[in-house]
């Protein structure tokens, strides 16, 4: 919002994606993979975040828990039921990496609804890797648990047998699907609600250059308070599903069996 | 400035931005601050923010537990304390119960006593009393017929003739009779 501020007077500046932009945080360098970049800075808060509430919160141990205690328990409550309700006790052992995931997405999902942040969830290179994380490890549980019965997955036991083959097929298919569609869901979601506000904000300060601007502000204003509110609301449901889709796949790994 | 001028302008300055998701010499850097974060994240959560939470919920699970188990205590030591009380109550009101009726017991029996002594006083009182008015009527008749008899015989003497005391008698009885 600060280059629309800089160039009013002279048009309508749209950069909807420059929000998205990784440029290194100190100087004006090329971005090599050790570089300290906004990347770093906003990933880094939503590692402070997830320290302030899971340790600090529930640093002091009450028995009748406090604010932050509480707030602290209900997550853990919440996935922990979560993968105890979908995998089964046996998935309990991967509890602590579920409940890692759904908390840095959460709160990168958040932090990014700042004015002026960078969302890291946005991006395809972060989802695509935390998916293909969740589809290895899902593939090489699956294998090591149940051997070659894990292909019975795509052995559709109920159907009838000419239809068998045909169904392995579309089930390989949708398997190696998955974590495309899982991290484009993601950091679709993230990019389309951010570029859709900041469009709006680019038509906010028409009313300095043009008549038709006292009807078109108050509306872009409307449409930005409106967008943000839905955005808070996928902000939660995307690391939510996100979270929940792992559960699943890693409960297809552990009970292949249709 | 009017519409059309205008749309030429965001045109002009919307150039097409692509997407940075797409840059490619971005995705090492943002791939090992991942790495990082999300190695540290889960360090933190599974050396130190899990056991705590686990360990708090434990706890509490076991207080509320015990809390309810004394609490079944208490309830089934203040039945018994319940029963307890009602029993000595009830021995108290059957102790009273039976106080009562003795003392209703000897009340009466005094009070039979009392007026069964009354009674034979009262009865004695009664004969007595009947003996002492038969008296007085035989008494009481016996002077009407002497006052009678003397009454006639100075009569029949005030008119002149001359009276048998026998007769007298006779007659006065006859009369005293009818």
């Amino acid at each position: 919002m600060a280059e629309t501020g800089a160039e009013h007077g002279e048009g309508l500046s749209f950069h909807p994606m420059d929000q998205f932009i990784v440029k290194p945080l100190f100087g004006d360098g090329p971005v090599h993979w050790y570089t300290i970049t906004n990347v770093t800075l906003w990933m880094a808060l939503g590692v402070v975040a997830v320290i302030l509430l899971m340790v600090t919160g529930a640093a002091r141990r009450s028995i009748v828990p406090g604010r932050a205690q509480s707030i602290a328990e209900l997550t853990y409550g919440f996935i922990h039921k979560m993968v105890e309700d979908i995998c089964g006790k046996e998935g309990l052992k991967y509890f602590p990496y579920i409940l890692t995931v759904f908390l840095f997405i959460l709160f990168a999902n958040f932090l990014g609804l700042l004015p002026m942040a960078f969302t890291p969830t946005s991006h395809i290179a972060v989802t695509g890797l935390l998916a293909l994380v969740v589809f290895v490890s899902v593939t090489v549980i699956g294998f090591v648990k149940n051997g070659t019965h894990f292909l019975e997955l795509f052995w559709v036991k109920s159907a009838p047998l000419a239809l068998r083959p045909i169904l392995a097929v579309i089930e390989v298919i949708s398997y190696f699907v998955r974590p495309v569609s899982h991290s484009i869901r993601l950091a679709g979601n993230m990019m389309a609600g951010h570029a859709v506000i900041k469009v709006f904000a680019a038509f906010a300060p028409l009313i300095l250059m043009s008549g038709i601007g006292v009807l078109v502000t108050p509306l872009s204003i409307v449409a930005i308070v409106a967008m943000y509110g839905l955005e808070v609301l996928v902000a939660f449901i995307q690391a939510y599903v996100f979270t929940i889709l792992t559960c699943v796949y890693l409960k297809d790994a552990l009970h292949p069996a249709h | 400035m009017d519409n059309e001028e205008l749309a030429a302008e965001v045109a002009k300055e919307s150039v097409p931005a692509g997407m940075p998701q797409l840059d490619f010499s971005s995705f090492p850097n943002q791939i090992f601050w991942l790495v990082v974060a999300l190695v540290v994240t889960y360090l933190v959560l599974s050396r130190l923010a899990l056991p705590r939470i686990s360990a708090i919920l434990a706890e509490r699970q076991g207080s509320i537990a015990g809390d309810i188990a004394a609490a079944e205590e208490y309830k089934l030591k203040a039945k018994e304390a319940e029963a307890a009380y009602e029993k000595a109550l009830a021995e108290a009101r059957n102790q009273a119960q039976k106080i009562v009726g003795e003392a209703r017991a000897e009340i009466k029996k005094d009070l039979d006593a009392a007026i069964a002594t009354a009674d034979e006083k009262i009865a004695a009182r009664a004969a007595e009393s009947e003996a002492r008015i038969g008296e007085i009527r035989a008494g009481a008749l016996a002077s009407v017929r002497s006052v009678a008899q003397d009454a006639a015989a100075e009569i029949v003497a005030a008119l002149g003739g001359k009276a048998d005391a026998d007769t007298v008698a006779a007659a006065v009885a006859a009369r005293v009779k009818g």
